[in-house]
């Protein structure tokens, strides 16, 4: 198959491997379609094509779907119920597929990561190439080309993280689901406000991977969200770098209403916990972000004079 | 001066009978079930909750306050599937900040319930205890449990439309009472036997084309009366034929062998399992629309993230098979008035719509 537009929607699991699938579909020839970035009209429409209770994350989701609805051969939608043994995926994740299948009529293209039942992502990417009309060894080798340099990627932007915790200014860590630190609607305005008070950011999605069974047990012992470890995780290395540490929730998400609890019950350094919705104006945010570095500006003084003593 | 130990749980409907029974012959402790659930139950565990959790954590969370404060110091909690399995934690955390001492125990870990893990946690309490006997009385509260939803189901079937008012409940609190004191496999079979014919000869004035819901969604609250405002009592003032699917025997060990049937079923809304239990919910929209049910009612706690991504699924089921179908979403600050209103409206148009 030759020309094949794929549209890829820059919500959820997008902010997690944009690299890997933009790769992928490169390597194979396939031309990509992103959604923009979410704006009012692809929110409005997300609220209305979703059941209303759903976190805004998913909401946002089912706007970028319609959003590319028209505009390309297939939707790229991931279905993924589990990645590690004895872990789980929040079931958005599961259900994703066959929620926009029976709410678009569209076609999707998919792949299924489910290891609890054998089912890896390596087979779902060959699996995906198969679907657009490749054999499995072109996909394989995509796959193993994408993969490479999508992990590469991921040392150089640790390694570059790393760096800024050698700055002198305020160093707060912005941690959450990606699809939330990176959306448009979601973090993109908390991000701005924060650099606009020179504050330095570290993101809780860039992190070292080794032990990080380990450091989430400092935390929790039974948590078994894979993607909420990981954000634990990044909090336990990066504590005792940062000043303060702002968890950025969609409401009314499953799994951070527990995890969150845990993280802010355990953690000693400041802390806060936003939570998005999509009927929220800004100004009360704006609000408890300013007295938030206020607090951390204050301690910091009385840790310099202290040490100046 | 050290407290004596008491063994305590949270309540989920007429379960604490089977739990209780069990955690008994287990251990040497008094097991007291959590005082009855009330206002203030809410009240107490949606006080110390995380905000906008969903609402059987808080339901369990003042159920232990309120045990706590009777003097319980072991608690158990059972953990499951979605966001059950991680409950025990958090709210072991949570107590624990409150500044109560007790011993938290867990009866799964990692959402699975296995006998070993069960054996190991029961050894912690009575290290007297024998694998052989912890499995004899673990299947004979299975086999009370399966006797139990056996009744229940037959209940609901029939409740509507009985001739002298709580007849059923009446005969089932005693059949509770006389359950728990049973004695071995014989003594709960007769027992059994003797409520199941007492039930059946229950007089009845039953159409034969009466109004029939089904009740479908999350599991505690179409377990928990309390939590879904006494649904199946409103339903059967209204002199409707109730089936609901979800009890402990489904959850505990029927769910498993049926998970390939239901996929088969509903193949064309489902290419995969949607998490928790919604597949289950999408496959029974489908099939009471099959066995002509009149309408279908759909409960969860608010923000019930796996039954959100079924309701999609399942209003398109729905629509297909023009099922009427109401939803129900329950939280603290849910009013009881909103949803009777909004009952009696479904009622009403379920009435109509039959003729
Ligand atoms: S983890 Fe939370 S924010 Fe993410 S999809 Fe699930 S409910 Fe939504």
């Amino acid at each position: 198959m030759k020309n094949i537009k794929i549209g890829i929607p820059k919500a959820l699991l997008y902010f997690k491997y944009k690299e890997l699938w933009h790769l992928f579909f490169q390597k194979l020839g396939c031309q990509i379609i992103i959604s923009s970035d979410t704006n009012k009209e692809i929110l409005e429409n997300g609220i209305k094509f979703s059941p209303d209770e759903a976190c805004m994350a998913l909401k946002i989701y089912m706007g970028h779907i319609h959003f590319l609805q028209n505009k390309c051969d297939y939707i790229l939608v991931p279905r993924l119920a589990c990645l590690k043994k004895d872990e789980i995926l929040c079931t958005n994740f599961s259900a994703l597929y066959d929620l926009i299948k029976n709410t678009f009529p569209t076609n999707i293209i998919h792949y299924n990561v489910d290891v609890k039942h054998n089912k890896t992502e390596e087979m779902a990417f060959i699996k995906m190439g198969k679907t657009l009309g490749f054999s499995k060894k072109e996909s394989q080798l995509a796959y193993y080309y994408a993969k490479s340099r999508a992990d590469l990627n991921k040392i150089k932007m640790l390694d570059e993280q790393k760096k800024l915790l050698q700055q002198k200014n305020l160093k707060i860590l912005l941690a959450g689901h990606p699809y939330n630190l990176y959306d448009q609607f979601i973090g993109e305005p908390i991000q701005k406000l924060l650099k606009e008070n020179n504050i330095t950011l570290i993101f809780s999605d860039i992190y070292e991977e080794n032990d990080l069974n380990e450091q989430v047990k400092t935390i929790t012992k039974t948590n078994y969200w894979t993607y909420n470890k990981e954000i634990i995780a990044a909090i336990v290395q990066y504590e005792k770098h940062i000043d303060g540490i702002i968890l950025l929730t969609s409401f009314p998400c499953g799994p951070d209403s527990l995890s969150n609890e845990m993280i802010l019950r355990k953690i000693k350094i400041p802390i806060i916990n936003l939570i998005l919705d999509e009927a929220d104006s800004n100004t009360g945010l704006i609000t408890r972000i300013e007295s938030f570095i206020d607090i951390l500006e204050e301690r910091r003084k009385r840790n310099e004079e202290r040490t100046n003593d | 001066m050290k407290k004596e130990p008491m063994i305590s749980f949270p309540h989920l409907g007429d379960y604490y009978i089977p739990i209780k029974f069990l955690l008994t012959h287990l251990t040497d402790y008094k097991v007291i079930e959590a005082p009855p659930i009330t206002k203030k139950t809410i009240e107490l565990g949606t006080k110390y909750s995380p905000s906008f959790v969903c609402i059987p954590f808080k339901y369990n969370l003042g159920n232990f306050i309120e045990t706590l404060e009777q003097g319980a110091t072991i608690l158990f909690q059972a953990g499951g599937g979605c966001r059950y399995g991680y409950y025990t934690e958090v709210q072991e955390q949570i107590l624990k900040d409150l500044g109560y001492d007790f011993q938290m125990m867990t009866i799964g870990q990692n959402k699975i319930i296995t006998l070993n893990y069960l054996y190991k946690t029961i050894k912690k309490l009575n290290k007297n205890i024998s694998f052989f006997q912890l499995s004899y009385y673990v299947l004979l509260t299975l086999f009370m449990i399966h006797f139990m939803d056996k009744i229940d189901d037959y209940i609901r079937l029939n409740i509507g439309f009985e001739t002298q008012k709580n007849s059923f409940i009446d005969l089932k609190k005693e059949m509770l009472a006389s359950f728990s004191k049973t004695t071995g496999f014989f003594s709960l079979l007769t027992k059994y036997l003797k409520y199941k014919r007492k039930i059946k000869n229950l007089k009845i004035n039953k159409p034969k084309n009466c109004l029939k819901v089904g009740i479908i969604g999350e599991l505690y609250t179409s377990m928990e009366p309390f939590s879904n405002y006494f649904l199946e009592k409103e339903l059967a003032n209204m002199n409707i034929q109730v089936k609901r699917f979800t009890n402990a025997s489904f959850l505990i060990y029927q769910k498993k062998f049926k998970i390939k049937k239901m996929q088969k079923y509903i193949k064309k809304y489902c290419t995969y399992e949607l998490g928790a239990d919604g597949m289950d919910n999408v496959y029974r929209a489908k099939f009471l629309s099959a066995k002509g049910y009149d309408g279908l009612i759909h409960i969860k706690p608010f923000g019930c993230t796996p039954e959100i991504g079924a309701m999609p699924i399942i209003r398109k089921v729905c629509e297909d098979e023009k099922m009427p179908i109401i939803f129900f979403s329950f939280d603290s600050e849910t009013s009881e008035v909103g949803i009777k209103t909004r009952l009696e409206a479904f009622y009403d148009m379920l009435k109509i719509k039959k003729g």
